[in-house]
């Protein structure tokens, strides 16, 4: 199950990176630098997976309930929305630098601002 | 030809660096030790079922406190590179859409409020509903309905939210056992909605802060540059 994960992570992690380096177009750099942070968080994510287990809500109703070996790791799943967060911080970020790019240049190809220049 | 030769070679450094990843990985038999002390001493310590939220509340409160911080700064910097322009642009969106967005932002809304208020007992939180709320401002953009393009409410909305997450944190130094320690209030009784401490309260200001963070970015990033 983790390994499925794990594959699609990096999978995705090597398609963003891929649109960040090819393309030219400065809106699909930016979706390929979203595509590389969802396969982070995949992969973080899966790191924290364990077999036969349940994902750490209680139910009041089972207050005997052995945590300690029913639960997954809940570390890795706060980190992560920590982490989605600033992803999406960054990519605001990233998303009004094309804004102003596109402002000056009239373009959002990286290949004309550098003629125009 | 050079350029795309040593693409190529990044792209493969990665896949070789993942690939030891995937192949080395070693689905783990027990808790590390962080995560057994939550799970041994959380439920009982802070009162909240939902373990990913008192993790993310209290134990590592001060990291969540940093990544709220983070989005401040992100809205300002968005608040003083874009400028909300007073665009005359008649939107021409289909009725369609019109009518229903009006029809379904205030369940969305409403969604939005339970997620956050139960975030310490079911799945869900601060974060997520204050998504959650700011995609209702999205759909009402979208559909043309926000006469009123000022974020002014926004900026006090999420400046006082952040001041009182802070006071309440502080508020854990002299009542409980440290900074952002959420025993200030009666623990009360697991699973109910008044239980958990300060984790709700925590909750609730981190759902008005991001929500209301969120829709002013989307404002901002939407009517920017339409002017010239």
């Amino acid at each position: 199950m983790a390994t499925i994960t794990l594959i699609t992570g990096s999978m995705l992690i090597i398609i963003g990176f891929y649109a960040i380096l090819v393309k030219d177009n400065l809106i699909k750099m930016i979706i390929g630098f979203s595509l590389a942070n969802t396969g982070l968080h995949i992969i973080m994510v899966s790191l924290g997976f364990l077999k036969n287990r349940t994902a750490p809500i209680l139910d009041p109703q089972q207050t005997e309930l052995n945590l300690l070996n029913n639960i997954l790791d809940p570390v890795p799943q706060a980190l992560v929305l920590t982490a989605i967060v600033i992803g999406f911080a960054v990519t605001a970020l990233l998303l009004v630098v094309a804004l102003k790019l596109h402002d000056k240049y009239q373009t959002l190809s990286i290949q004309k601002m550098w003629e125009e220049k | 030809m050079i350029r795309k030769f040593f693409i190529l070679i990044i792209l493969l450094a990665f896949s070789i660096i993942l690939t030891g990843i995937i192949t080395e990985y070693v689905s783990p038999e027990a808790l590390g030790t962080a995560a057994s002390y939550y799970a041994e001493k959380g439920p009982g310590e802070m009162g909240a079922t939902n373990l990913v939220t008192s993790v993310l509340i209290t134990y590592r409160g001060l990291d969540t406190l940093g990544e709220v911080t983070v989005l401040f700064l992100v809205a300002s910097i968005l608040g003083f590179y874009l400028n909300v322009q007073k665009s005359n642009k008649n939107s021409t969106c289909s009725p369609l859409l019109h009518t229903a967005s009006r029809l379904i932002f205030p369940f969305i809304f409403l969604t939005g409020i339970y997620i956050i208020i139960n975030g310490h007992i079911t799945p869900g939180g601060g974060f997520q509903g204050g998504a959650f709320i700011a995609s209702a401002f999205l759909l009402v953009l979208l559909a043309g309905l926000g006469k009123d393009k000022s974020t002014g409410l926004f900026s006090i909305l999420e400046s006082l939210s952040g001041l009182v997450y802070v006071l309440v944190g502080l508020a854990g130094i002299i009542f409980a056992g440290g900074f952002l320690d959420t025993r200030i209030l009666p623990l009360g009784e697991s699973g109910k909605l008044l239980s958990a401490g300060a984790i709700p309260v925590i909750s609730i200001l981190i759902g008005i802060k991001v929500g209301a963070e969120l829709s002013s970015m989307i404002v901002k990033l939407s009517y920017n540059g339409q002017g010239n």
